[in-house]
C-alpha cells in the first residue's frame, strides 16, 4: 500500500542516517617510516629476515612457507567477492624509522601522540590499571608496558621478535606447532613475511595479574600486515588477553594476514578477546583493509581450556574462524562471537571445534548483524573425531537483518565420528522488529539511539564475556558502526 | 492541553477515523468506549505517531504545539505517554538502561542535566513499589518473560517514572485479573494531579469502577457519537453496543 511504502522509506532513510556513522580512527600519523620496496619474491623474505636479525632456522622457516605459498591458490569457498589482489603490488615491511626503543623517551612523541589518540597510554602511569599493552605500528613492536611487574611472576611479554632473540628455545618449540605454515595460503603468506606481533609465555601454576593486551595500528600506505602472536599457557596458568586493531582511511584496500597461535597446557585456562575495528571502507565500499586471519588455540593437555570472544565491526573483508582443537581429555573450548556489518563490508567469520580427546566440550554462540548492503556469514565446523568419547557441543547461530538490502548465512558443518557424541545447533533469523523500535519511540528514545540499544541488548551474550573496559568500547562501537540502520 | 478537530486517518489504505473531535483539559479522565473496530486503538495510535498511520485532514494541538508535526520521539519527550496494548518485549536490554534511556532523553528535551546513577535507581525503586513489581526489575529485560498482569505494571511503572502531562491507556484492563487490576489503577490514581489528564480507552466498564473518568467519550465508526458523565459507562454495560450501532450505524 502507498501509504506502508511511505512509512518505510522514512524508517529506511532514519536507517540509512544511522548506519552512516564516520569512521573516527581513520587519521594517519606523519612519521618517518621504512618501507622497503613492493613485491615479494626469495630476497624480499631474505631481506625482512634480515632486518630483524634473525637466526638462520627462521629464515628457513620463512622460506619453507614462501616456497609453499607459491605453489597455492586463493582459496574461493568463502561467501566472499574479493576483487584479484595483486601481490606483487604491496611491501611487505614498513617500519616507523626510530626502532627498538629501550625506554618511553626514546619512543617518537608522535607515536605516543597516535596511541593516546586511539585511546591506547604507553605512559605506564597513566596506563589502564590492570592492563599491560604492546603496541604494534606497521610491522614492529613500539612499545610493550609493565613488563618488569609480570617479569617478577615468570611472565614473559614482548614482541614476538624480542621473543626470537631473548627465548629462542620457545619460540622454536611453539612457532607452527598450531597453525602449520602450510595450513592456508594466508597461513603461509604469514610465515614467509610476517612482521611483528606479541608472545606471552605464562609459567606453571601462574595466574596472571593483569590483562595482557596489544593495540594493532596500520599507519603506512600500500602495505602489508601480517602480525604473528603466540601464547604459551604452561600447566595449571591462567591469563587472559585482549587484541585490538584500527587503521587510517585509504581509498585502496590493505591486506591483513595475521596468524594467531595459542598452546594450552594441563588444567589452564586462556581467554582471548578481540574488537576488530580496522578500517571497514566508506559508503559506497571504497577501501577497506582484508582482514585474512588464521586464529587456532590447542588444548594440549586434559581439563585445559580456551576461550574466543570476539567483537567484528571493522574491515572490507573478513575471513576469520577462530578454532580450538580440543586434544586433552575434559578440554573445553568456547567461541562468541557478534559480527557486524554494514554499507558495502562482507564478512565470512566463525569457528571450528576440533574434539579429539575425551568428555571434551564445546560451545558457540554467534550473533550476526548485517546493514547497508552488506553480505554477513557464519561458517563453522564441528567435528568429533573418534577417539572423542561423550564429546559434547552446542553451537547457536542468529542473524539480524537490519533492512531488505543486506544477506545473512549460516553455513553449519558437523562431522561426527564418535556414535556417543551428542551435537546441539540452533539458529534463528530475525529482523529487526518495528513495533520495538516505536516504543522505544514512544518512550522518549530516538530511533538511531533505538536501533543501538536493540542491537546491544541482542549482543549482550557476547559482550558479557569481554572484560569490563573492552565491553564499554565494544557497546560504543556496535551503534557507532550501525548509526542510521534500520528497515 | 489537547484539541483534537475533525480528525480523519487511514491504516493500510483504509479510513479509520472519520472526523473525530475531542477537547482534554488539565486535571480530567475521559474514558473512550466502544465496539470492536470502532477506531480506538487508531486514536492511541495516530496521538502518539505510529508510522503505519497516516493522518488525512483535521489536526491536533497539544499545549499550542501542532502534535502531528512531531516526531513519535518529541511527542513522547513533550508529555505524551502511551500505555501499550501488547507492549513488546526487547531482549537483552535491561530495565534500567532502558528506563535511564528515556527518562534522560526526557530531560534532555526540556534542558535539564542527566540524571546521576544514585539518584535513577533511588527514583526507580520508589516508583517499582507503587506497582508492587518485584526487586529483580531492574535486571531484566524490557518485557521479557513478564506475565500479562506484570506486562501492564511494568506499562504504568515507565508511565511513574516519566511523568506525562497525557497518559492514554489503550485497553490496560485487558488480560488482567481483578487483583492487577487494583494495582493497574491504583498506580494510575496515584499519579493523578490537577496538571495532568488521562484518555482510558477501554472495551469494558469494568475498569472504570476504578479508574472515574469525568466524561464518558462512545466511539463509533471512527467518530464520538455519543458523551456523558460516567453513568453512561454503566448504561453501555448495561444495553451493549447495539443501540448505539442502530441509532448511528449506516
Amino acid at each position: 500500500m502507498a501509504e506502508d511504502k511511505i512509512n518505510n522509506t522514512k524508517s529506511d532513510d532514519i536507517i540509512a542516517d544511522v548506519t552512516s556513522g564516520d569512521y573516527k580512527y581513520g587519521f594517519t600519523t606523519d612519521i618517518e617510516t621504512e618501507v622497503i620496496p613492493i613485491g615479494l619474491n626469495e630476497e624480499v623474505v631474505r631481506l625482512i629476515s634480515a632486518k630483524k636479525e634473525e637466526p638462520e632456522w627462521l629464515l628457513e622457516f620463512r622460506l619453507k612457507a614462501f616456497r609453499h605459498w607459491q605453489t597455492l591458490k586463493m582459496p574461493k569457498w568463502a561467501h566472499l567477492n574479493i576483487p584479484e589482489i595483486d601481490y606483487q603490488a604491496i611491501s611487505y615491511y614498513a617500519a616507523p624509522r626510530k626502532n627498538a626503543p629501550k625506554s618511553l623517551d626514546e619512543v617518537d612523541p608522535e607515536l605516543l601522540k597516535t596511541f593516546d589518540k586511539l585511546g591506547i597510554p604507553l605512559e605506564e602511569q597513566k596506563a589502564l590499571s590492570g592492563m599491560a599493552v604492546d603496541a604494534v605500528m606497521d610491522s614492529v613492536s613500539v612499545k610493550t608496558t609493565f613488563r618488569e611487574t609480570l617479569a617478577e611472576k615468570g611472565i614473559i611479554f614482548c614482541s614476538i621478535s624480542e621473543a626470537v632473540k631473548s627465548y629462542p628455545d620457545l619460540v622454536k618449540q611453539y612457532l607452527g606447532s598450531v597453525v602449520s605454515y602450510a595450513d592456508n595460503f594466508f597461513a603461509a603468506l604469514n610465515c614467509a613475511v610476517f612482521s611483528d606481533g606479541s608472545f606471552v609465555y605464562i609459567p606453571k601454576g601462574v595466574r596472571c595479574p593483569m590483562e595482557l593486551s596489544t593495540y594493532f595500528r596500520i599507519n603506512a600506505g600500500k602495505t602489508g600486515q601480517f602480525e604473528r602472536t603466540l601464547i604459551v599457557a604452561d600447566d595449571d596458568s591462567y591469563v587472559s588477553y585482549l587484541e585490538g586493531c584500527t587503521a587510517p582511511q585509504r581509498d585502496e584496500n590493505q591486506l591483513h594476514a595475521a596468524i594467531v597461535e595459542i598452546v594450552v597446557m594441563n588444567n589452564a585456562e586462556v581467554k582471548y578477546s578481540t574488537v576488530q575495528n580496522w578500517y571497514p571502507g566508506d559508503k559506497e565500499g571504497k577501501g577497506g583493509i582484508y582482514n585474512f586471519v588464521t586464529k587456532r588455540a590447542l588444548c594440549k593437555g586434559d581439563n585445559s581450556k580456551v576461550s574466543w570472544t570476539q567483537v567484528e565491526t571493522g574491515s572490507a573483508i573478513t575471513w576469520k574462524y577462530p578454532s580450538c582443537v580440543l586434544k586433552g581429555d575434559n578440554s573445553i573450548g568456547e567461541f562468541y562471537s557478534v559480527a557486524v556489518t554494514n554499507n558495502y563490508q562482507q564478512a565470512d567469520t566463525g569457528t571450528k571445534m576440533i574434539h579429539i580427546g575425551k568428555n571434551t566440550r564445546s560451545r558457540i554462540v554467534s550473533k550476526g548483524i548485517s546493514a547497508g548492503k552488506s553480505e554477513n556469514s557464519y561458517r563453522g565446523l564441528v567435528k568429533v573425531m573418534p577417539g572423542a568419547e561423550n564429546a559434547r557441543n552446542f553451537s547457536q547461530c542468529d542473524s539480524l537483518l537490519l533492512n531488505d538490502h543486506c544477506g545473512a548465512h549460516t553455513f553449519p558443518y558437523m562431522d561426527i565420528q564418535n556414535p556417543t557424541a551428542v551435537v546441539e545447533h540452533e539458529a534463528t533469523t530475525s529482523k529487526i522488529n518495528e513495533d520495538q523500535l516505536f516504543y522505544c519511540n514512544q518512550r522518549g528514545i530516538s530511533t538511531e539511539d533505538a536501533v543501538g540499544l536493540i542491537v546491544n541488548g541482542y549482543a549482550r551474550e557476547v559482550i558479557n564475556k569481554l572484560p569490563m573496559e573492552f565491553a564499554v568500547e565494544a557497546q560504543k562501537l556496535l551503534s557507532v558502526s550501525l548509526e542510521g540502520s534500520v528497515g | 492541553m489537547l484539541e483534537i478537530k475533525d480528525l480523519h486517518a487511514t491504516v493500510a489504505g483504509k479510513e479509520i477515523l472519520k472526523g473525530l473531535t475531542l477537547t482534554v483539559r488539565p486535571g480530567e479522565v475521559h474514558a473512550i468506549m466502544g465496539p470492536n473496530g470502532a477506531g480506538k486503538s487508531t486514536l492511541s495510535s495516530v496521538l502518539t505517531g505510529h508510522p503505519a498511520y497516516t493522518v488525512t485532514s483535521g489536526s491536533i494541538n497539544f499545549y499550542g504545539q501542532d502534535l502531528l508535526a512531531m516526531p513519535p520521539e518529541d511527542r513522547a519527550r513533550a508529555g505524551v505517554f502511551m500505555s501499550f496494548q501488547y507492549p513488546v518485549e526487547i531482549p537483552g536490554v535491561s530495565m534500567v538502561n532502558f528506563m535511564r534511556a528515556a527518562v534522560n532523553e526526557h530531560r534532555k528535551y526540556r534542558g535539564e542535566e542527566p540524571i546521576s546513577a544514585s539518584e535513577f535507581l533511588k527514583l526507580m525503586r520508589a516508583k517499582k513499589d507503587l506497582l508492587q513489581l518485584d526487586n529483580k526489575l531492574a535486571n531484566r529485560s524490557v518485557n521479557e518473560g513478564f506475565s500479562g498482569g506484570e506486562k501492564k505494571r511494568n506499562e504504568i511503572f515507565q508511565m511513574a517514572m516519566l511523568e506525562p502531562k497525557l497518559s492514554i491507556l489503550d485497553e490496560t484492563d485487558s488480560g488482567l485479573d481483578i487483583d492487577a487490576l487494583r494495582v493497574v489503577a491504583n498506580g494510575v490514581n496515584t499519579l493523578k494531579s490537577k496538571d495532568n489528564a488521562s484518555i482510558v480507552i477501554t472495551h469494558y466498564q469494568r475498569l472504570l469502577d476504578y479508574i472515574v473518568p469525568d466524561f464518558v467519550h462512545v466511539l463509533y465508526n471512527g467518530r464520538i457519537v455519543k458523551t456523558g458523565p460516567k453513568e453512561l459507562a454503566l448504561e453501555l454495560e448495561e444495553k451493549g453496543y447495539d443501540w448505539i450501532k442502530q441509532e448511528f450505524g449506516e
